[in-house]
């Protein structure tokens, strides 16, 4: 792979190039599912290809190919510099990039079980028994489970002397159940919807999960949640679970401070930000018991968002984001750095594979633990509603303004649970919402979630993020908007 | 992949700026030949085998200056054996003996891990196909510099209008084959050009997209001045209270919303009970004025005339003046309903079954400046952003104006409205639909292109107001 690398390197400088990067990438993926105790999907794919990455004539280039032969990728790489030429035709300025050291390395993310050797008898029984442990409930209609498990291997190379290879093995694992009554559909998931819990690791995750345990639990609950009250429309006290919270940090933090969106370059197609840069370090965005970081580093814990260097091939990072509720640092590039002051990239450059070129996206933004359990929480609640488990997720353009669903809840009366409540809902605009935070969970009920689905950049990448997170309380916030019928 | 240099590249920019060519079709029909010769060999009596082949290249431009530029070129073979009631999909993109021979062997082992299952079918025979032609040579020979060359016409008349632009060109082509080893064979290619900008004039925006098998069909800069003169007309936007309002669509905003339809109508979500038309077929559910269809020979439509099984896409009437007639049918879920399959299955396995892919719906004589003219207080809508389901049944959306929202009274286009979020029904939407202006090819960003008309519709439910 790296005489790949170094010919495509190598073209792209007679080429004329001034800088260039190249990844190789081998990605294997399986995927299973069953539905209604019957397999569904049982497939498994691989790809591999070189994706080169230039500056020529001050402007860039990339292009990629699935040939590997000298040949091949020497085309594509007087490609990639044919393009940057033409991009200079409408270029307003030079690219210039911050400072970057050189590291040649070799690292692979954790991995106890490769999902991959692990017989797929086993796999299947799993999803099979826990399809039916959720069909002997009464009432429900349609049963799902999911394994997704991917292993990406890929070689950097730079013309600054850069050869770092990485081998990410990532693993998800999901259940849901389905109830069809009357004029509603109510569904249940675990550990998560959209797929349950992703991580960076091996099959370890399936076997943690206790599925058979957690199955018969949500299709009962997906029957039951017909007959309980609809959530009420008020203005109130929430408490967020914490995969719902990860993916409140995923749309109202981590989108908001990406550096292309506040720099106007996705303007057309995922947005801008609210975030303009005479907020960094002014604006309150959160109250301040309230801590924001994105760290990449494998310290942080097994995330979709950890690695050992971004795909421009800089060290992984922890950026400081929020600080007791003062907003501190954006999501950068190599390009963007220093448009706010940093003398170095913050490490986010990421791409979903050897065909795309690397965008700013988030590492691990995860709001660190508080103090609190989730029984202290409630107990400390007179008036208020617990949600768990999304079920639809929309912001602006802008990332002010925000809707979440979430499949179920729980009405908080006197410091106790004390009914289910259905189709619950709320809203509200991203600072406000953030600044009225006033009780964070500790480090034992805080998880590393996977987001698995995020979407960017055109062509479209798909990005796996992570997001820990721990149940958290807020005050006055809108509930129940969603169904009003005002 | 080859490199070829066409009469549209200039010498400037030398053989490897010019558009790459997709490989002549015997080449990828060896592809599965071979396949099928190596799975012969392993006594393996059903296969199918997909080739797919795509060359695509997108300029992205922000700030009045191209700053992403990207082509790929690859070529994908996917596996399907079926073996005693067992099967499976093995899909790679290495080209050689050794990596099919892999392929098949995962395949089988794929298979054989799972229970069999009585309702596989043996894999369908030869069929016969509609003709369609959208393969364009001259989207196909587009270069890096034409889209660049572009792209700064629009930047140069954002410019001119003191305004941002920021967008995207994208052209391309592909090539799709498939084969089995019962006789089985088709194949279909097309272009597909897109271009798409928007205007930011300080904090006001707006927004103009065309999508086409033909780059010549639409016209960068005029896209660019529709978008840049809404921009100017959406400064300084006024802030309404929340509530339910007529609404006028104009067609992005059309296809992004009832883009969220088309799985519901699958035989097979209807039979899991998933879909909004589960126990509603045959009944009135949507106005007299609302007529659909799937047709994907209907001239303003692209995508492959045959399913992922290899069966003819056929026309569907869908909904007949505002009552769900017809599903679409996999042959899998045909067989359970016992009836005929449509030629809408998705590739096998999956837990999907299939969907209509290209709506189109009935349209109206009403023109959007006469729906403007006939409204005597509305919004008009250029595009709609961020759209989920929030009830599934009752087919509640939520989602966000975005890009030039304008408040339309006594039959005016008057200010700029800061956008909304709506918490609409999609099933009541098109129950309140008071006009329908010409229906046509429409492009957005959440849902497939469709054919669909602009739609004047009565209370829209906008739920909050964001800050801009």
């Amino acid at each position: 792979m790296w005489d790949y690398c170094g010919h495509s390197l190598e073209t792209a400088r007679l080429r004329g190039a001034t800088y260039a990067d190249v990844r190789v990438m081998h990605m294997r993926q399986r995927d299973l599912t069953t539905k209604n105790g019957q397999v569904g999907t049982l497939g498994q794919s691989e790809s591999i290809g070189l994706g080169i990455r230039v500056v020529a004539n001050g402007a860039w280039g990339f292009a990629s190919t699935d040939q590997l032969t000298r040949e091949g990728v020497a085309l594509c790489a007087a490609q990639a510099v044919a393009i940057a030429k033409a991009s200079a035709l409408a270029k307003k300025e030079t690219v210039r990039l911050a400072p970057e050291g050189s590291y040649i390395d070799s690292w692979q993310g954790p991995c106890q079980k490769d999902p991959f050797e692990i017989p797929l008898e086993t796999q299947l029984d799993l999803l099979l028994a826990a399809d039916a442990a959720m069909r002997k409930i009464k009432g429900v209609t349609l049963t799902e489970t999911d394994l997704q498990f991917r292993k990406i291997d890929s070689w950097f190379a730079s013309s600054s002397g850069s050869k770092i290879h990485q081998r990410r093995v990532l693993s998800g694992c999901g259940i849901a159940a389905t109830s069809f009554k009357g004029d509603a559909i109510q569904k249940r998931s675990y550990p998560n919807s959209f797929g349950g819990q992703h991580i960076l690791g091996g099959y370890e995750l399936v076997e943690s999960l206790e599925l058979l345990k957690h199955a018969p639990v949500i299709a009962e609950q997906s029957v039951t949640l017909h007959d309980a009250a609809q959530c009420p429309e008020k203005t109130g006290t929430l408490i967020l679970g914490g995969s719902q919270l990860g993916l409140q940090i995923h749309e109202s933090v981590g989108h908001p401070i990406e550096l292309d969106r506040v720099l106007g370059q996705e303007a057309n197609f995922a947005g801008t930000s609210f975030l303009t840069l005479d907020k960094l370090n002014h604006l309150q965005y959160a109250s301040p018991i309230v801590n924001v970081v994105a760290d990449a580093r494998i310290s942080h814990g097994p995330g979709l968002g950890s690695f050992a260097y971004d795909d421009e091939g800089v060290p992984a990072q922890c950026i400081e984001v929020i600080k007791d509720g003062a907003f501190r640092g954006y999501l950068s590039s190599r390009e963007t750095a220093h448009l706010v002051g940093l003398n170095r990239s913050g490490g986010t450059m990421r791409t979903e594979g050897w065909n795309r070129l690397p965008m700013i996206r988030m590492t691990n933004v995860s709001l660190l633990p508080g103090t609190w359990t989730p029984a202290n929480l409630i107990a400390d609640t007179d008036d208020g509603v617990f949600m768990e488990t999304n079920r639809s997720w929309s912001i602006d353009d802008r990332r002010y303004q925000f809707q979440f669903s979430t499949e179920i809840a729980w009405e908080i009366r006197g410091g106790k649970k004390v009914r289910m409540l259905k189709n619950p809902s709320y809203s509200g605009i991203t600072t406000e919402f953030w600044n009225s935070c006033d009780a964070i969970c500790d480090a034992d009920h805080w998880v590393l979630w996977g987001t698995p689905n995020c979407g960017k950049g055109q062509p479209m990448q798909t990005m796996g993020t992570g997001h820990g997170a721990a149940p958290a309380r807020f005050r006055n916030v809108k509930i129940g908007t969603a169904f009003s019928n005002e | 992949m080859s490199a070829k240099s066409t009469k549209r590249g200039s010498a400037g920019f030398g053989k490897a700026a010019a558009a790459t060519q997709l490989r002549p079709e015997r080449e990828l029909r060896g592809i599965i030949d071979t396949v099928f010769r190596l799975a012969k060999a392993r006594g393996i009596p059903e296969i199918e085998v997909h080739v797919e082949e795509v060359i695509d290249a997108l300029t992205r431009f922000a700030n009045n200056a191209i700053h992403q530029h990207v082509a790929e070129h690859g070529v994908v073979v996917s596996i399907r054996t079926a073996l005693n009631g067992r099967t499976a999909r093995v899909t790679t993109n290495r080209l050689d003996e050794d990596a099919f021979r892999a392929a098949l062997d995962d395949c089988l082992s794929l298979a054989a891990s799972q229970p069999k299952d009585p309702l596989l079918l043996a894999m369908p025979g030869k069929q016969k196909y509609r003709a369609v032609q959208r393969f364009v040579p001259a989207t196909a020979s587009f270069t890096a510099e034409e889209r660049a060359r572009a792209v700064k016409g629009a930047c140069e008349i954002a410019e001119r209008r003191g305004q941002v632009a920021a967008g995207m060109f994208s052209t391309g082509q592909s090539q799709t084959l498939q084969g089995n080893s019962r006789g089985l064979f088709a194949c279909y290619r097309q272009t597909q050009a897109e271009f798409s900008v928007t205007m930011q004039h300080g904090s006001a925006t707006s927004w103009a997209k065309a999508n086409s098998a033909d780059a010549r069909q639409f016209d960068p800069q005029a896209l660019a001045g529709t978008a840049g003169e809404k921009a100017d007309r959406a400064q300084n936007p006024i802030e309404l209270a929340p509530g339910r309002f007529t609404v006028i669509l104009e067609p992005a905003a059309v296809v992004d919303l009832v883009g969220f339809l088309f799985y519901d109508f699958s035989a097979t979500a209807v039979r899991d009970k998933r879909s909004c038309l589960s126990e509603r077929m045959g009944k009135p559910l949507f106005g007299k004025n609302i007529t659909l269809t799937d047709d994907v020979c209907h001239p303003e439509q692209l995508g492959m005339p045959f399913d992922g099984e290899g069966l003819p896409r056929q026309r569907v009437l869908l909904v007949d003046r505002g009552i769900p007639q017809n599903l679409v049918y996999s042959r899998r879920s045909a067989k359970l309903a016992r009836t005929k399959p449509t030629g809408h299955g998705f590739a096998l396995p999956n837990e999907f079954g299939e969907a209509p892919m290209n709506l189109v719906f009935g349209g109206g004589n009403s023109s959007l400046p006469e729906m403007i003219a006939s409204t005597e207080r509305g919004l008009l809508v250029t595009r709609l952003w961020y759209i989920r389901e929030v009830d599934p049944y009752e087919k509640i959306m939520t989602g966000m104006t975005r890009d030039g929202l304008f408040l339309v009274e006594k039959g005016k286009v008057g200010p700029a409205v800061r956008n909304f979020r709506f918490n609409q029904s999609i099933l009541e939407m098109l129950r309140n639909v008071e006009l329908l202006g010409p229906s046509h090819r429409a492009t957005a960003e959440e849902s497939f292109e469709m054919v669909v008309p602009p739609m004047k519709i009565a209370n829209f439910q906008c739920s909050e107001v964001t800050k801009f």
